[in-house]
């Protein structure tokens, strides 16, 4: 403890907590996902997520030096940035897309909008969504034990039937980090332990998903629970959604954001013609985030009403 | 003639429309996907912008100011159905890609915008050369940015193929990378300060006040424009100076390192 006494103005209540560590606590959350995705898919998925981080790293540094910024690197959002692309890929893709991925990521969708805390849209998402429109073959093949096969949701549209127990352990076809739902559960848990985010938007966005398929999809439960743990929804409602940049600050807000998140990603997956469609729908949330907060911005305090 | 010449090289470089106007921007958006289709797209404007402003400047004393823009809509509108069937009739693979892109040419601002500023006011000659070198301007921007599309997009320039099927980034052949390529180049002007619409440091205009009418609050209105002309002359006078006395500085340092030289040498 300081001895002397210091004068200085408000705020003089403050939280230990730093961008560094919240982005520390996010990667940590992510560990069991990914390690399951290396277990399963082998060193190739290391080295996806090796490139991936390093180029987000990377161009984060670069960028900053050439326009004379101060260097963000070490708040490890370009590390968080790096490892949620990765996961977001399939394991056996060529090493160059994930790097092309990482460097859009951070150069185009968060440092030309100044940084970290003004980019409107998620950087790993929007990467993803280039990567998925540019490389859309390589993007969505997924291969597991060394055969290719058709994601569960994709046999789910196609009308087939789908293991609900496989697919919450992971042993399933699909990207590097959405296939286990055990390990995105656990992650998820401690983030909320931590208090790093709250579970207004994932609860709702997870419910009114399910909700959303039971009414246009089939009512049946298998197929219900299929939807709840297939095509990374767990993986975007915990780690994607809850980003602090692009989602919304007023718990109001949030609630809202989820039931918008959860609609459009049933639209698309039931009425759209892809099986999936979490990174799109929270990629187009994210735009409308601006205008949730201006309609759910609180009365301040003595202020009357409208 | 001279006039003739000094038209053609504003339209292509000085107040190029797609890189320095920025106008018909749909188009440049739209069909810029690959190299062929700017060329088609750039020389149909051509063609239209060349009759529409030579028609439109022969009849400038005949249409009555009042009517004057559904006067001109009736001839470019003609000059495009003219257009539209000779490439149905004679191109029908560019028809095809172009599409609905040129019906609309009929509503493009370049066409419209010329008849307004130059073909309403000057000769009929001169109108003409204003629409060639506009026209050309505009096919030079469309088929820079289309080749770069469709280089990264489908990795081949007029269909020469150059890059591998594996390497393509197709979101540059879609609606997304047009904003891409299009941002990328503005970007790339603003940084180097060269003249565009979106970078307003640059004056544009030969009047006093820059000629920035959006942000024109009246202050500089045809009543003062004698007193920022003096203004200006003014301030040219002085850069022109401070210019003289830079070279002559850089003379005299040239001189005194000239004979530092000699110095050292002996």
């Amino acid at each position: 403890m300081n001895k002397l006494l210091n004068v200085s103005s408000s705020p003089h209540v403050r939280s230990h907590e730093s961008t560094q560590s919240i982005m520390m606590d996010v990667a940590i959350a992510m560990l069991p996902a990914t390690a399951f995705g290396v277990f399963q898919f082998g060193l190739n998925a290391l080295l996806v997520l090796i490139v991936t981080i390093a180029a987000c790293v990377l161009s984060e540094y670069i960028f900053e030096k050439v326009t004379h910024r101060k260097c963000t690197v070490y708040d490890l959002s370009a590390v968080v940035t790096g490892m949620i692309l990765a996961l977001n890929m399939p394991a056996d893709i060529p090493l160059w897309i994930p790097a092309l991925g990482g460097v859009f990521a951070i150069v185009v969708v968060k440092q030309l909008y100044g940084g970290l805390g003004q980019n409107f849209m998620n950087p790993a998402l929007a990467a993803r969504c280039f990567l998925l429109i540019s490389f859309t073959g390589k993007m969505s093949t997924f291969t597991l034990d060394g055969w290719t096969g058709a994601t569960p949701l994709a046999v789910l549209k196609a009308g087939g039937e789908a293991d609900v127990l496989a697919m919450f352990l992971g042993k399933i076809p699909g990207t590097i980090g959405e296939v286990s739902v055990l390990a995105l559960l656990v992650g998820g848990l401690y983030l909320v332990w931590r208090k790093v985010i709250s579970l207004r938007i994932p609860v709702t966005y997870i419910l009114t998903t399910a909700v959303f398929v039971f009414i246009f999809g089939q009512q049946d439960l298998n197929y219900v629970l299929a939807h709840i743990c297939g095509g990374g929804l767990i993986f975007g409602a915990f780690f994607m959604a809850t980003d602090y940049v692009t989602s919304p600050i007023t718990p109001l807000g949030q609630i809202l954001f989820g039931i918008l998140l959860g609609v459009l990603t049933g639209l698309f997956r039931i009425f759209g013609g892809s099986a999936e469609g979490v990174s799109y729908a929270i990629i187009i949330s994210n735009l409308l985030v601006p205008l949730i907060e201006r309609v759910t911005l609180p009365k301040a305090f003595g202020k009357e009403g409208k | 003639m001279n006039k003739c010449v000094e038209r053609l090289y504003n339209g292509i470089i000085k107040e190029n429309p797609t890189f320095v106007l920025m106008l018909g921007m749909c188009p440049t958006l739209a069909v810029t996907t690959t190299a062929i289709n700017g060329v088609g797209m750039g020389l149909s404007t051509t063609a239209v912008l060349v009759f529409s402003n030579l028609i439109i400047s022969a009849l400038r004393k005949i249409i009555p100011d009042r009517v004057r823009i559904p006067a001109y809509i009736v001839i470019v509108a003609s000059l495009v159905t003219i257009v539209q069937l000779l490439l149905q009739a004679f191109i029908p693979s560019l028809y095809q890609s172009l599409g609905i892109f040129i019906p609309l040419i009929v509503v493009n601002c370049i066409i419209l915008g010329r008849a307004e500023a130059y073909a309403a006011k000057n000769g009929p000659l001169e109108s003409a050369f204003d629409g060639i070198g506009m026209g050309l301007g505009f096919t030079v921007g469309l088929t820079c940015i289309a080749a770069f599309r469709e280089l990264l997009g489908a990795g081949a320039i007029f269909g020469l193929e150059l890059i591998p099927e594996d390497f393509r980034i197709a979101i540059f052949g879609l609606a997304p990378g047009a904003f891409f390529v299009l941002a990328g180049l503005t970007a790339l002007q603003n940084k180097f300060k060269a003249p565009s619409a979106t970078n307003g440091s640059v004056p544009q205009s030969k009047l006093a006040c820059g000629g920035d009418c959006m942000s024109c609050h009246g202050c500089a209105s045809q009543a003062n424009h004698g007193t920022l002309e003096e203004v200006r002359a003014k301030a040219e006078a002085e850069a022109q100076a401070k210019k003289e006395a830079a070279i002559k500085a850089a003379q005299a340092k040239k001189a005194a390192e000239a004979a530092e030289a000699g110095k050292t040498e002996e």
